[in-house]
């Protein structure tokens, strides 16, 4: 057993050290009834790592990956380029195989990554503070509700119609635990202002998506203001990080909170998870902020460090009365993240969002050339939503037969939605002309 | 004698020059390593991308006012950053990572590559349902041996975490109550002193009351206690215990704990965190379970990667099955699809926590420990686990104070009993330090004073036990004849003791560039 390194001789010079006659001793205190009689049934027994490895890799071979062919999908995750060092940073075992850092003597690596970590996600999101990272967009956006529930002391948020799916189902779900009520405007394509006039003197927080599900980008300072004189919050939601190297940031808006998923930079698609929740605010708000907080500080000999700070918020000190349940942030994800960053920096990321930007918009030109393609989006960053005459479903079967993955059809997201023909794609600096002119020709095949 | 050296012989000195200061600040082979802000500059990136060809904007004018400015760095200097990084951090590939309740077990390179196979690292969550059969199999298949493993008949693998896991155990709970019409009126949950800070949080985001359960002197739940507070009222939604127990010790009255609790009409959820100590040997269904979380990323071996990300399935019993949050993996003749929405099969579901389908990357990882294990190999980590954990225990009994009495599971708990006044736990931990190691879990569980939670697992060999203990048993030594140079601990790490109260008052959170007159004045 390769990761086992007690021999058996080991085993008994211990035992006789301990003074037992067997391991069954240590389990003594399980019912007797609850003991199994040798191994589990039903499960292989071990194996060398050939054969693990390949039946990893038969699972594997079973899916089409992201760049088998032309790839337009998106909704939430994205197919992005990560640079050959950040993976191989985050593999480097200091960082890979340690814990959080609660020994701030032995974790400044960790420590000082967090604090860069939490400066680039705030100057990205123009938020004045940012903490150590969410599991993910959803869960972070749901953390913001009720945060802005216990901010406001009021109980009701409201969700614009262009909030991604997923993620108001997982606010939702969290907020309705709570007693908060939860108001989710019809879905809109262009609607995010409407939140504007859906907020009152019970509301905690509107929260509001840019860009939103369907790819649409709106400047939600009205919104914003319409909250404020309520004296309620915003909370700006984005799905696509690399958006804010172009598009109106939160902070510049007017955002209380801002929230999003890191994932398009430095981590992989890998189906949905692991992936990093950002989480931002204003100052005013941080300590009632949700998860890990690096700060920075001296040490007994006055150099400069950092610790994980005000954790008075959190549960292994508060426990009932903490801000949230959260212990593990998404550490690895978050360094994946700041080692992309690094290597980006603002003029890098400026330029990764444009090179988006016009794949995006180079998509939109081709398909609108497909006779019955209507491109419902006004205003979008890198993917936007489109109709055709035929079932979405169909559409995305017969172009995946064809090789090409074509987008993600809002009918999976809102099977209620009546949008049954509107397809959302999304093109990232991965996408090449061929991809383009493929997915423009096979569309025309099809519809 | 080394080629440098050759004609050159190095000249001992006896002390250190400049009380051991350097002009660089670096220290041998600690290089020291200033923020990106201070050395990277907005001017620069480290990647090399296309010229982007100017062609008109569909933005609509929604575009940032204000750049970032944040820094670049070329590649050798990103990379150089974070190796100097690295090696300011402890990790398990360093030595031994006693923190007790974290499971801090060896991490197989296998595990890793397997996750980097572009067929499940290059897959999107969206991608027709036919494009990725095989890692719905996946999901399934780690599914299977959860489900085997604990003896239950469901589990929900969406959770991201432990702590989300207990949420998705407790929402679970939340829906069957409100499907019995008894949702507004079981609001209290039971919870021991000596539970995981996440536990009570946990329930309290799922709109629970939380009322605390003592302890007895055996480091167990006080059976008297919960007797009578399950007979004052009639208002239990249920239990949230851990086992074996944040002591280290399996709760011995467990079976009547969840009959107790079930003829009260409410669930048991079981704190799975050290599941490690039984995988393979007990069932946690055979103990009335009903819900209970699996860190992947302690007993499966998954990275800690320095606070995560985690992953945590949730196994779920019948009468919580139907509850289970969408979306979900289901095999029927076409394949495997997954079930995303609140209708059908799963029009009981309690609702959706996540925008995708769980932890992909982590289920690959602990797929593949668990195959390389197998079910021989897994009872086989239990029992070292556990006796490696009493190793350590006997070996410090003599210097040290252990909290209770008998075998532990496995991990080892000590009070600070043994210490000599003005020499507290946190002093030893500091101490320790200076040995080379992480410190054990401090002040955890509160029921014990001064606590030190020590849990080796079963990765470590007895040689590296025996060093520990050597160390341990030395430094434990020094705290019972009250050596206050241990105060001053740790002097061998890369930093002095941080000052936290300060962090704490003036939060500095990010960077900031350096104030125009500090400039003018240097």
């Amino acid at each position: 057993m390769r990761y086992l390194p007690l021999t058996p001789e080991d085993r008994a010079a211990m035992l006789n050290t301990i003074g037992a006659a067997s391991v069954d001793d240590f389990y003594e205190d399980v019912p007797q009834s609850a003991r199994l009689d040798g191994q589990i049934k039903g499960l292989p027994d071990h194996q060398g790592e050939l054969a693990v490895e390949r039946h990893m890799a038969r699972l594997a071979a079973k899916n089409t990956t992201a760049s088998d062919g032309p790839f337009f999908v998106g909704a939430g995750a994205y197919k992005h380029h990560v640079p050959a060092s950040v993976d191989m940073i985050i593999q480097r075992s200091e960082f890979l195989t340690t814990y959080t850092p609660y020994q701030p003597e032995i974790a400044q690596g960790t420590l000082q990554t967090l604090f860069e970590f939490q400066t680039q996600v705030a100057a990205m999101t123009a938020m004045d503070v940012a903490n150590a990272s969410m599991y993910d967009g959803s869960t972070a956006c749901a953390e913001a509700a009720v945060m802005a529930c216990r901010v406001t002391r009021r109980k009701k948020v409201v969700l614009s119609g262009g909030l991604h799916p997923h993620y108001a189902e997982a606010t939702r779900l969290l907020c309705e635990a709570q007693g908060i009520e939860v108001v989710q405007l019809a879905p809109a394509i262009d609607g995010e202002l409407e939140l504007a006039s859906n907020v009152d003197d019970a509301t905690a927080c509107v929260i509001g998506q840019s860009p939103n599900v369907f790819g649409t980008v709106t400047d939600l300072s009205p919104v914003a203001d319409a909250a404020h004189e309520k004296k309620a919050l915003l909370v700006s939601v984005f799905t696509e990080a690399v958006s804010l190297g172009l598009v109106t940031p939160p902070g510049e808006m007017g955002a209380d909170i801002a929230v999003g998923e890191g994932q398009s930079i430095g981590n992989p698609l890998t189906f949905g998870g692991p992936y990093v929740g950002l989480f931002a605010c204003t100052q005013k708000l941080v300590r009632q902020m949700p998860g890990r907080l690096c700060g920075e500080t001296v040490d007994a000999d006055g150099a400069r460090g950092f610790v994980l700070t005000l954790s008075t918020r959190e549960q292994h000190i508060r426990r009932d009365k903490a801000t949230s349940n959260i212990c593990t942030n998404s550490g690895l994800c978050a360094l994946a993240f700041t080692a992309h960053m690094t290597l980006l920096g603002g003029k890098g990321l400026k330029q990764l969002a444009e090179l988006n930007h016009e794949a995006a918009c180079d998509l939109a030109d081709a398909l609108d050339e497909v006779p019955g393609v209507n491109i419902l989006t006004p205003r979008f960053f890198n993917e936007f939503a489109f109709e055709t005459p035929v079932d979405a479903e169909a559409v995305l079967a017969m172009l995946d037969e064809r090789g090409i993955l074509g987008g993600v059809r809002i009918s999976r997201m809102l099977p209620e939605g009546g949008m049954g023909n509107v397809i959302i794609a999304a093109a990232t600096e991965c996408t090449t002309q061929d991809d383009i002119a493929a997915y423009a020709a096979a569309l025309k095949e099809v519809i | 004698m080394g080629m440098q050296s050759i004609g050159r012989p190095t000249t001992p000195v006896s002390a250190l020059p400049g009380g051991g200061e350097t002009i660089s600040g670096s220290k041998g082979l600690q290089q020291r390593e200033d923020l990106i802000f201070e050395v990277g500059s907005p001017d620069k990136t480290g990647v090399d991308l296309p010229t982007p060809k100017g062609r008109k904007s569909r933005l609509g004018g929604v575009t940032r006012a204000q750049d970032t400015g944040l820094p670049g760095l070329s590649e050798p200097e990103a990379v150089r950053h974070y190796m100097r990084l690295s090696q300011k951090n402890y990790a398990i590939d360093l030595g031994l990572f006693p923190l007790g309740s974290c499971t801090m077990k060896h991490n197989p390179r296998l595990n890793e590559k397997a996750a980097r196979m572009p067929g499940f690292a290059d897959v999107h969550p969206m991608q027709p349902q036919r494009t990725v059969q095989g890692a719905l199999e996946l999901i399934d298949e780690l599914a299977t041996w959860l489900k085997t493993l604990t003896g239950m008949p469901a589990v929900a693998m969406s959770p991201k975490a432990g702590a989300h896991g207990e949420l998705c155990g407790m929402l679970a709970i939340r829906q069957a109550l409100i499907a019995r019409g008894e949702g507004d009126t079981r609001k209290r949950v039971l919870v021991p002193a000596s539970a995981h800070g996440t536990n009570p949080a946990t329930a309290i985001q799922c709109g629970f009351v939380v009322d605390e359960i003592k302890a007895d002197a055996r480091g167990r739940v006080d059976i008297a206690d919960l007797k009578s507070k399950l007979e004052a009222t009639d208002d239990i939604a249920g239990i949230m215990l851990t086992n074996p127990n944040t002591c280290g010790l399996f709760e011995t009255d467990i079976k009547e704990i969840a009959d107790l609790i079930h003829a009260a009409g409410g669930y048991f959820y079981c704190d799975g965190a050290n599941f490690n100590a039984i995988v393979g040997r007990v069932r946690p269904g055979d103990l009335g379970v009903d819900a209970m979380h699996i860190n992947l990323h302690k007993t499966f071996s998954t990275p800690h990667g320095g606070g995560g990300p985690g992953s945590g399935p949730t196994v779920l019993s019948e009468a919580l099955a139907p509850y289970a949050p969408v979306p979900y993996v289901v095999k029927d003749e076409d394949g495997f699809r997954l079930i995303e929405h609140i209708e059908g099969e799963a029009s009981e579901a309690f609702g959706r926590m996540i925008a995708f389908h769980g932890q992909m990357g982590m289920f690959v990882r602990a797929l593949t420990y668990m195959l390389s294990h197998g079910a021989d190999g897994l009872k086989q980590v239990a029992e070292d686990a556990v006796l490696n954990a009493n190793y350590v225990q006997a070996r410090l009994k003599s210097v040290m104070t252990p909290a209770f009495e008998g075998y532990c599971m496995h991990e080892a708990l000590f009070s600070d009993a043994f210490t000599a006044d003005g020499i507290e736990t946190i002093d030893i931990a500091k101490a320790l330090i200076d040995e080379g190691y992480h410190p054990m879990t401090m002040y955890f569980p509160l029921v014990v004073h001064g606590a030190m939670l020590i849990e080796p697992t079963e990765t470590e060999s007895k040689q590296e036990l025996d060093r520990f203990c050597d160390a341990l048993a030395g430094v434990a030594t020094r705290a019972a004849d009250g050596d206050e140079a241990m105060k001053g601990a740790p002097y061998f790490a890369p930093m002095k003791r941080l000052d936290e109260t300060q962090a704490a008052r003036k939060p500095v959170l990010k960077w900031a560039p350096p104030a125009p007159e500090a400039i003018a004045a240097e």
